[in-house]
């Protein structure tokens, strides 16, 4: 292990260690019924415009050049695999992790928008996990909000000239805490505690994004995993989508 | 694949794996429980008289939670889409790549 993979790992045990006691309270997606009808359609119509623009993205890109489809299906199926994966978590309880960073960084944040809804309509329809009526708000902040942070996150690591797999770990990562925090947010705005929505978000953010962390660590690994098994094999499909320039690797 | 970059993978697989596992060891008795039920305790502590308003379209249909190992079923289902596809392609990159190196 490197040196910062070290440091993460025995964090993520110190954090073991000081919440070990938290109480279990499990959340991933917005669960059916859980959010006033209001908020449902709010989200939903918020989610929209960014859903249009995914198409079109995705249309484009597609246009450009046929081959991206290569990569496109395998960011899609890169959000399948990580977001089927519920992993226990430092709080005693369990989440999943988005796998959205991967085709954020590669397609755009519009592209990934419309993997990340078909993800959710799986899950709603055929999991009964997140909700139908909630389809909005969990598209908001999973198929939206995480990937337009990713996306931002990496382009400005390349503008810092970051290294690459740097940018491509802490975009992933905070992607996926970025998610849940939203989440939160959501939550909060719809379930203002007696003392303010502030209070409230921190109450499920204290859920969420704590139960999140290590998990959005691994994320972030595991997308740097796929990215250098891409980066040694599909080199040619990595320079359509811009990832690679004409350097050599 | 270049040597280094297989000794980084194998690292992070490991430290991926260790994140995963450790808090089943550390925290015994944890719950660790499923995902959808208990975030609602939490809005229960908030607003104490909330009913969800809308059932899973497939909870209707079946007339009941789904049974937890139907559930596990459709959680495999929807890794295998995904690990099969990134297989599929992978395969044919790295065979791509023999292809190339053989012919130059």
């Amino acid at each position: 292990m490197t040196k910062g993979q070290k440091k993460l790992f025995m964090v993520s045990v110190v954090f073991a260690a000081v919440f070990g006691s938290v109480s279990n309270v499990n959340a991933m997606h917005i669960m059916e019924g859980y959010l006033p009808l209001g908020f449902c359609i709010a989200w939903g119509i918020v989610s929209l415009p960014f859903l249009a623009a995914g198409f079109f993205s995705i249309q484009r890109k597609l246009k450009e050049n046929g081959k991206n489809i290569t990569l496109l299906a395998m960011s899609g199926a890169f959000i399948f695999v990580i977001s089927s994966l519920k992993i226990p978590s430092v709080t005693g309880s369990c989440s999943h992790m988005t796998g959205t960073g991967l085709g954020a960084i590669l397609f755009g944040p519009g592209a990934v928008s419309i993997l990340g809804v078909i993800v959710l309509l799986f899950q709603a329809v055929l999991l009964a996990h997140g909700g139908v009526t909630t389809l909005g708000a969990n598209t908001f902040s999973m198929a939206v909000a995480g990937p337009f942070l990713s996306y931002g996150i990496y382009v400005l690591c390349r503008t810092c000239r970051v290294k690459r797999r740097a940018g491509v770990f802490l975009a992933a990562a905070m992607g996926d805490l970025f998610t849940y925090c939203i989440t939160s947010f959501q939550l909060a705005i719809a379930y203002p505690a007696e003392e303010g929505v502030m209070v409230s978000f921190a109450k499920f953010s204290g859920v969420f994004a704590l139960t999140q962390l290590p998990l959005a660590i691994v994320e972030g690994l595991l997308t740097v995993v796929i990215m250098i098994a891409l980066e040694n094999y599909a080199q040619p499909e990595l320079r359509i989508t811009g990832y690679l320039g004409n350097e050599k690797l | 694949m270049k040597g280094s970059d297989k000794k980084v993978i194998a690292a992070i697989l490991l430290a991926v794996a260790l994140i995963a596992i450790v808090p089943l060891f550390v925290l015994r008795g944890a719950e660790f429980g499923g995902s959808d039920d208990a975030a609602s305790r939490v809005i229960e502590q908030i607003q104490t008289d909330y009913e969800p308003w809308f059932t899973p379209v497939l909870e209707t249909v079946i007339g009941g939670e789904i049974p937890g190992e139907a559930e596990s079923l459709m959680f495999c289902v929807q890794t295998g889409i995904g690990a099969g596809i990134i297989a599929f392609f992978m395969g044919r990159f790295v065979e791509r790549r023999k292809w190339e190196n053989n012919r130059s």
